[in-house]
């Protein structure tokens, strides 16, 4: 079938430097950061609107908890990293393994946020439609919490039934594990712009 | 064909769920098409309102309003709600789902890659995937006519509060707001997949020595529109969540504190939110947006009137130029749309002047096609006839850009019927022709066989007079002062005295409507119609290059190319036209 | 198929009765005889070249016809042209109609009014006699007694009424107008005023105008603003000094609620 024959696929273009996949997601990521951008503008243009924003002291956002999820972010950066080496060097297990452990830091993301920080908010009465403050909270980083659900079922695709392309291409499938990286770093960063905006400032 | 070298498909995966970027492209021209028919369907309705409101229609009059629960009409004349939810879903499904989709999804889709050598796109299971969340989208939009309430009916546009407290009546999910919303979710994130593809393929599948500059001037528009797809449609996204939020879990991004409606204060709101931020986000994809619809039309042009001038388009290189040039600015023209808002005159001056710069491109590249004329041997084809109308009106459609890019103009003209004629002119009688030029263009390799002469004439001529009698009176209506999306105009003081023009655009419509027959009528006999050779056209691009209708991978060997696009009378040469593929003149 | 009115239909701009309106109607006429001028040249030109360059027995196409720099004069001229409209005409026109000038003293005093616009009316807002607004809060808002919320227990409030949809002002005297809304985004538009400016809830916007003849013109609202957009239609009423002096004395007695204008 085509897709077999379309060259690219997994060797660079000689003058583009990347291989189609990897175009693809660049040019992916920059439409998610016009996503975040008018996203992180809204937030700009409703904060500067409102003489009644909320000071952190009344927002009740942890920082000792938004610190440790940063810190578990970063982490799971460095271990896709990791995945993505072992498959350079050769070596699927320890690929495999360093891709559960992302996939597992990604879901001890979530189970904090969602059991320590979205539940007693909602618990307290401090939904979306109590301020725009909370609008613009739930919304972002609940559309960041949806990224990390994404990437965590690709990352379970390429342990699981994703992984046969090993065996055929591993050179395919290197690549497409450093485009999930790519992705996953993309989702981290977002994070990083989040945590000072909703968290510090 | 491609069963002598692939093992055979099963119906669904050849036809249906097909990853070949050609049945992909029909499937999305067909599909738009039929959008195109309901779209237009519609305001055919609301023309009879327009032109004799409150009057019941004839024939569908009781079709459209018989039981209890009918929103669009009552004892056979159109009702204000069916009004209003018609209005929003004509140019939602004109805009969103017909031009596009037909423009972007249908030509590029199919033409694109055979333009540029390649056996398909690069990502062909991303593009079959587009082409299904497309659809979902549509029929999400479609289905919503018929939920309790009706579908969306706040305009194309969408502004809240209002549309943040429309449709209150139905479903608290399944209501025409909502599922609008969620419609333009599923369109965005399609155009998003398809967007992503063309630009990998235009740059990575490009057959060896074709440059960037020996592009045909079609590839350049699809490149060009899929990054201007690409940045401006997620912003869109993010404005539909919002909105998104707002309805369902009661946030107040658009709602200011305090509002009253129908005399009870809205307490579910908290407040704080801003109505004008919708308005900021919106235009900053609907802008770009109106590019989009109109830079694969000027493609299909560029193509078309070098193929039937029989000589290279005069500038090539500044029309390519100019539409990156165009692509760029496109992102700084958005508030044009806001001045009457409240903008202060620093900002309003700064976007009138951007809008200014930016019709300079437009006139450009208006000139550039207008002087290739000059020194041709113009043949009148039938695609020849529509790409030549398109140039006039577009050049209505865009002069008359200017006094709406003026502030001071603006203040006046802004919100009437003038907005509606003028941005028509440039998509209805410019995108839509130029869209008809190109069907006539490349069905003969689709289809591997041509469509007649004569109901093509049959199509053009009645379709390019009835499509100036439909807007030109928009103008004289707009500059007589009437507001645009008034159910009826006749009890207003300046309305009354225009209904005259109002009338005429509707016969126009109507006549617009019975214009289509014979197209319908060419399409379908000719698919069983008279076979042609694989370059009927003469033409020099490589898409002829292939058989037709090309086979899957498209050509038997991959063409290596030796010049531009468009070179047609070269002297010293044998034929009057030199395809890009071969080397010796 | 009968159009009816087609010969007696307007084509071209209403009567104006403002000050500022003239700047306008002057700036959208030369505009459309550039446009004219523009369109007229690139026609000649077009259906020249469709008849001179038509396909025919003996006529051959020519590779590289034109050299010229035609074009480029073009541009530069529309450039400038555009230019010299933005400038000129546009950017003061358009400062004129939006800076608030200072409030004068005496008999030119200005002469301010709310409106404040509703699904699907408009509800004109007279500070009466004492020239003051009395404070208006959503609370207190009553649709048949109460439309704008008036705070009847401030002194302020005591004489101010409301009349809707019908707009009385006097002429050639600057018309200051405070805009709201009580809902959705509604536009208040007078075109025989050139007056358009649209009311976003949740903001007051100012704007200012002067009537310079007598007469009336509808008020329409121009933004969408749900099933009853069609008829949200007021009207204004220019009338002298003295006419207006007379109404003003009476309506301040009078307290105007017009049940029937509340329909929706
Ligand atoms: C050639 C230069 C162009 C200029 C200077 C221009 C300028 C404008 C301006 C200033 C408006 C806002 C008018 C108002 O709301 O008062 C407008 C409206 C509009 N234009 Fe254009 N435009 C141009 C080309 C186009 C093109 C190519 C298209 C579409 C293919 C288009 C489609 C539209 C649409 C859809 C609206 C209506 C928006 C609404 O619903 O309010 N315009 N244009
Ligand atoms: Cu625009
Ligand atoms: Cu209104």
């Amino acid at each position: 079938m085509s897709a077999e024959v379309l060259p690219y696929t997994v060797k660079p273009h000689p003058v583009s430097g990347l291989y189609s996949g990897k175009m693809g997601i660049w040019l992916f990521l920059a439409s998610e950061v016009m996503l975040f951008g008018a996203l992180f503008s809204t937030y700009i243009f409703l904060r500067v609107g409102d003489p009644a924003w909320p000071s952190h002291e009344e927002t009740h956002l942890s920082i000792p908890i938004g610190t440790i999820n940063t810190l578990i972010l970063i982490t799971s950066s460095i271990t896709m990293v990791m995945a993505w080496a072992s498959c350079k060097m050769n070596n699927i297990a320890k690929a495999k393994m360093w891709l559960t452990v992302t996939a597992g830091l990604a879901l001890a993301f979530l189970v904090l946020k969602f059991s320590l920080e979205y539940y007693p908010k909602i618990q307290h009465g401090n939904v979306p439609s109590k301020s725009t403050f909370y609008a613009i909270y739930f919304t972002m980083t609940g559309l960041h919490a949806l990224h990390i659900i994404g990437g965590v079922a690709v990352i379970a695709y390429f342990i699981g039934p994703g992984a046969k392309l090993w065996k055929t291409d591993p050179e395919y499938y290197t690549n497409r594990i450093e485009c999930t990286g790519l992705y996953w770093h993309f989702v981290d960063l977002v994070w990083i712009f989040l945590f000072p905006v909703f968290y510090l400032l | 064909m491609s069963g002598d070298h692939h093992p055979e498909l099963s119906f669904w995966r050849k036809y249906i769920f097909s990853i070949d970027h050609k049945v992909i492209g029909v499937q999305y021209a067909v599909t738009a098409l039929v959008f195109l028919m309901v779209g237009f369907s519609l305001i055919m309705i609301m023309r009879y309102q327009m032109a004799y409101p409150g009057q019941s229609i004839p024939v569908l009059g009781n079709l459209l309003g018989s039981d209890e629960s009918a929103y669009i009409a009552a004892d056979g004349s159109m009702l204000p709600e069916g009004y209003n939810a018609f209005g929003a879903m004509h140019g939602t499904i004109m805009i969103f789902l017909g031009v596009v989709p037909l423009a972007v999804g249908g030509f590029g889709n199919y033409v694109m890659p055979l333009q540029i050598g390649a056996p398909d796109m690069s990502f062909p299971r991303l593009n079959m995937a587009s082409y299904w969340v497309f659809f979902v989208g549509g029929v999400i939009m479609l289905a919503s006519f018929f939920v309790t309430g009706g579908s969306a009916n706040s305009g194309w546009t969408s502004y809240p509060p209002l549309s943040d407290i429309a449709n209150e009546g139905g479903h608290y999910f399944w209501n025409g707001q909502t599922m609008w919303l969620l419609g333009m979710v599923f369109l965005i994130t399609s155009s998003l997949l398809g967007s992503i593809n063309f630009i990998v393929t235009i740059i990575h599948l490009r057959a060896p020595g074709l440059t960037f500059f020996r592009l045909p001037f079609f590839v350049w528009a699809q490149f060009i529109t899929a990054f201007l797809l690409l940045l401006a449609f997620p912003p869109l996204e993010a404005a539909g969540v919002l909105q998104l939020m707002d309805r369902l879990f009661d946030t107040s991004f658009f709602m200011p504190s305090g509002l009253i409606v129908g005399g009870q204060i809205l307490d579910q709101y908290s407040g704080g939110g801003n109505p004008l931020l919708w308005q900021h986000l919106f235009w900053f994809l609907a802008h770009p947006e109106v590019y989009v619809l109109i830079l694969p039309a000027m493609g299909i042009v560029g193509d078309v009137i070098a193929n039937n001038i029989r000589k290279p388009l005069w500038g090539y290189n500044t029309l390519v130029y100019s539409s990156i040039f165009l692509g760029f600015m496109s992102f700084v023209v958005w508030a044009h749309h806001m001045f009457i808002t409240g903008m202060g005159t620093t900002l309003s001056a700064f976007f009138a002047a951007t809008t200014m710069i930016i019709s300079v491109p437009s006139v450009i590249i208006l000139t550039c096609f207008l002087i290739s004329l000059w020194g041709g041997a113009i043949r009148y084809t039938v695609p020849m006839l529509f790409a030549l109308s398109f140039l006039p009106m577009f050049a209505i459609g865009g002069l008359t850009g200017l006094p709406l890019g003026l502030p001071a103009s603006d203040i006046f003209l802004h919100d009437t019927y003038y907005v509606i004629g003028h941005f028509h002119y440039v998509v209805a009688p410019g995108t839509v022709m130029a869209l008809f030029a190109g069907i006539y263009y490349w069905f003969p390799k689709v289809t591997g066989r041509s469509m007649s002469k004569t109901l093509g004439l049959l199509h053009f001529w009645p379709s390019f007079i009835c499509m100036n009698a439909v807007f030109m009176p928009m103008f004289f209506v707009g500059l007589a002062g009437v507001s645009r999306r008034l159910w009826s105009q006749e009890e207003y003081e300046l309305g009354a005295l225009t209904m005259g023009w109002v009338r005429m655009s509707s016969w126009g419509a109507w006549g617009l409507g019975v214009a289509q027959i014979p197209f319908i009528i060419n399409f379908f006999i000719s698919i069983r119609g008279k076979k042609v050779d694989q370059n009927p056209w003469q033409a020099t691009t490589l898409e002829w290059a292939a058989p037709s209708p090309p086979p899957h991978g498209n050509f038997e060997v991959t063409p290596v190319v030796h010049r531009g696009p468009y070179e047609y009378s070269v002297p010293g040469h044998k034929n009057d036209f030199s395809p890009q593929h071969i080397s010796e003149a | 198929m009968n159009f009816g009115m087609l010969a007696d239909s307007r084509f071209w701009l209403p009567d104006d009765f403002s000050e500022h309106g003239g700047r306008i109607d002057t700036l959208i006429n030369s505009v459309h005889w550039f446009m004219a001028a523009l369109f007229v040249g690139w026609g000649i030109f077009f259906v020249y070249c469709m008849v001179k360059f038509r396909q025919r027995p003996g006529h051959t196409a020519n590779y590289t016809p034109v050299k010229a720099k035609v074009s480029k004069y073009l541009e530069v001229g529309i450039v400038v042209f555009e230019a010299f409209l933005l400038l000129y005409f546009s950017i003061p026109a358009w400062a004129d109609y939006r800076n608030i000038p200072e409030p004068k003293e005496g008999a030119d005093e200005r002469f301010e009014v709310r409106v404040v616009a509703q699904q699907y009316a408009w509800n004109i807002h007279y500070p009466g006699p004492d020239r003051e607004f009395g404070p208006c809060r959503p609370e207190l808002v009553d649709e048949t007694t109460n439309p704008v919320g008036l705070d009847l227990a401030d002194p302020a409030a005591a004489d101010d009424f409301v009349s809707i949809n019908n707009f009385y002002m006097p002429v050639n005297r600057e018309v200051f107008v405070r805009l709201s809304s009580k809902d959705v985004i509604h536009s208040f538009s007078m075109a025989k005023l050139r007056v358009k400016q649209d009311v976003i809830p949740g903001m007051e916007t100012p704007i200012w105008f002067k009537a310079i003849k007598e007469g009336e013109t509808d008020i329409t609202c121009a933004q969408l603003c749900g099933l009853g957009h069609y008829r949200m239609k007021g009207r204004a009423f220019i009338v002298s000094q003295q006419a207006f002096d007379d109404w003003f004395a009476k309506a301040s007695v009078v307290e105007e609620f017009d049940e029937d204008d509340f329909d929706d």
